[in-house]
């Protein structure tokens, strides 16, 4: 059983990654820790002992409430604590998921101290860990961080993933969310998601002198790092699906305006020459557009800006607040609010703005629409009895349910693979808005840690 | 959780964050700018200034739930503030726009530039150059009273006219 006898004969550098097609490629990103990183990761794959044909562990992740997978995370056999601080990253990916519920290392049986050998099936078997992971971190000679894992199926005996990556050591914790995402694929069928980030906005102050200030951070709360120094209000920041770049609204100067923020330089520039308030903006899904509201008087009109021509297009044109508009995946339609019929209802048009269909029908109002990256469902905000929901609906309007409902729940965002919906909760009080995560069945609802209050969330695509 | 909403719904607790709330906000609409603004004291605002507007005119004006119409009394204030304005010539304002907190962001930034642009429109009804009058919204973001009831609310849908200094 040889770690280095690749099945995929092949290694991936990190920067060179867009002609490759599986979800396990890691995707460079520049923010970390505030540099500009080079051949972040190299996966290499590592010999299979046996071909999973017939893998017993698999969990159905589209029935609702499923019951969390028992499996074991074992420490990684390392010279220092980085093994086990990249274990624990994993584990807790995993677990925060709520399909997995890694066992407390207490109970483990064998202690993984060779990650090249086969494990006692039955130790594991007993414990019902039904997949195991072990792995090991080393220094290479040329000070690169070496991480290598295997998940195993206990049941059946059989290694279901081997891989190995090469990167700087200070990427340790994108390499644990790459292989959390690597467990998450095989065993779920699913396109992983704790190798991305969010955009939110940082709160603090009392109610009524709130300042605010645009961060980023990991999906699990680390690496936070602050974009804006709070000197203006700033709302709505969204990720750009294919630059290091977020849209966002500032009242920066007493002008509240659409903007641009290069993340790697912090260079920002307004969207657009337009005579007014624009703001709620969102980028298209190849990128080149940002599309928003420009107020004029009374109404809010839903434009486009194309970044590279710098053209503007009116797409609606009514007496009536039209705003937070969200493409569909494949770019062709748009669904967004409106108040023409009396309340906040969805509607939903082609891209070129023709064919305006109201979806919405339940009582109450719906709000912030935003599509799935899959496609398939648009999640919103609904208020009605007094309460504020966050619900999913499908993009012609039927299926509607809801996910979680209280005093105030706003402002939903997908993660990258449509499984989870982050939103804001402003609990009733003196208190601020905090940052919570939940499964599109309506349970695993998380906390997402934040060391000030938080809102506004934006989670960051898979980067192509 | 349950002892905060009970401590946040105790009605002398709700006065005296009304009562911080409004003094922090004035403090800090009448001592920027202007040098002729400075000489505060309730009876002896400088003719022309925010605090003369404020005190002898009324600033602000307070909307229904979701809706931008100007009620009767706020007709009133706002036709004294034209006569304000006329009497006035040379000071030019903006009209800030307000939503309360039960809304959703964006919709709220839509919904206080309708009540700002409501407001000016009815002042260049009574006379007032349409140049002498911007707007602004700032939706749910600036709350000048922090209660979770209406008694609230109803504080928080306004439009608060700022005297910008000369017209343009």
């Amino acid at each position: 059983m040889l770690w280095l006898t690749s099945t995929r004969h092949s290694c991936f550098e990190g920067n060179s990654l867009s002609t490759m097609p599986t979800a396990l490629l890691p995707t460079p990103i520049a923010v970390l820790s505030g540099f500009l990183l080079r051949s972040l990761v190299i996966i290499c794959g590592l010999a299979a002992t046996a071909l999973p044909a017939s893998a017993l562990v698999e969990i159905d992740i589209n029935q609702g409430n499923v019951e969390p997978l028992p499996m074991a995370v074992t420490d990684f056999v390392s010279e220092d604590d980085l093994g086990p601080k990249i274990s624990g990253v994993i584990a807790d990916d995993l677990r925060r998921s709520g399909l997995f519920a890694p066992i407390q290392k207490a109970a483990f049986i064998q202690k993984i101290s060779n990650p090249d050998l086969a494990p006692r099936f039955e130790d594991w078997r007993v414990i019902n860990a039904q997949a195991l992971v072990v792995g090991r971190v080393s220094k290479e000679a040329d000070g690169r961080l070496r991480a290598e894992f295997r998940l195993w199926d206990t049941f059946a005996g059989e290694q279901l993933i081997g891989q190995q990556f090469f990167t700087q050591p200070e990427n340790w914790r994108r390499v644990a969310h790459i292989i959390a995402d690597a467990i998450y694929e095989e065993l779920t069928g699913e396109r992983g998601y704790f190798d991305t980030r969010v955009v939110f906005v940082s709160e603090t102050g009392p109610r009524n002198e709130r300042q605010k200030q645009l961060a980023i951070m990991d999906q699990d709360g680390a690496n936070l790092r602050f974009l804006t120094q709070g000197n203006d209000l700033v709302l709505t920041p969204r990720f750009s699906p294919s630059r290091q770049e977020v849209t966002y609204m500032s009242f920066a100067d007493g002008e509240p305006r659409v903007y641009l923020l290069q993340l790697e330089t912090g260079q920002r520039e307004i969207v657009g020459n337009f005579p007014g308030m624009t703001f709620s903006p969102r980028f298209s899904p190849d990128g080149q557009k940002v599309i928003m509201s420009l107020q004029q008087g009374g109404n809010a009109n839903i434009y486009t800006m194309d970044l590279r021509t710098r053209a503007t297009t009116r797409l609606t044109d009514t007496a009536a607040i039209d705003t937070s508009p969200s493409y569909s995946p494949d770019g062709n339609r748009i669904v967004f609010e409106s108040d023409r019929g009396g309340r906040q209802q969805l509607y939903v048009m082609n891209a070129d703005g023709s064919n305006q269909q109201r979806i919405s029908f339940g009582d109450g109002s719906y709000s912030t629409p935003v599509w799935s990256p899959r496609g398939d469902l648009i999640a919103f905000t609904k208020q009605s009895g007094g309460k504020f929901s966050i619900g999913v609906m499908r993009p012609d309007g039927s299926g509607e349910r809801i996910l979680t409902t209280g005093f105030h729940n706003e402002g939903p965002t997908w993660s990258p693979n449509g499984r989870v919906i982050m939103f804001f909760r402003q609990p009733a009080g003196a208190s601020g808005p905090q940052l919570y995560s939940i499964d599109l069945t309506g349970y695993n609802e998380q906390r997402v840690e934040t060391p000030n209050y938080g809102s506004d969330p934006a989670w960051s695509p898979l980067l192509k | 959780m349950n002892l905060m909403m009970s401590i946040a719904r105790s009605p002398a607790v709700l006065a005296l964050v009304a009562v911080l709330a409004l003094a922090g906000c004035s403090s800090k609409r009448t001592l920027p700018n202007s040098p002729g603004e400075l000489g505060l004291g309730g009876s002896g605002a400088v003719p022309g200034s925010q605090q003369d507007l404020t005190l002898n005119v009324g600033d602000r004006i307070f909307f229904d739930t979701d809706s931008a119409a100007i009620r009767p009394d706020s007709a009133t204030t706002l036709d004294r503030q034209a006569q304000w304005l006329k009497k006035y010539p040379d000071k030019s304002v903006t009209i800030e726009g307000h939503a309360d907190e039960r809304g959703t962001r964006e919709y709220n930034l839509a919904l206080g530039a309708r009540r700002a642009a409501a407001t000016r429109s009815y002042l260049i009804s009574k006379g007032i150059s349409s140049n002498r009058i911007k707007t602004i919204s700032y939706g749910k973001e600036r709350p000048v009273a922090v209660c979770d009831d209406i008694s609230c609310w109803s504080q928080n849908r306004r439009a608060v006219t700022v005297v910008s200094g000369v017209g343009s």
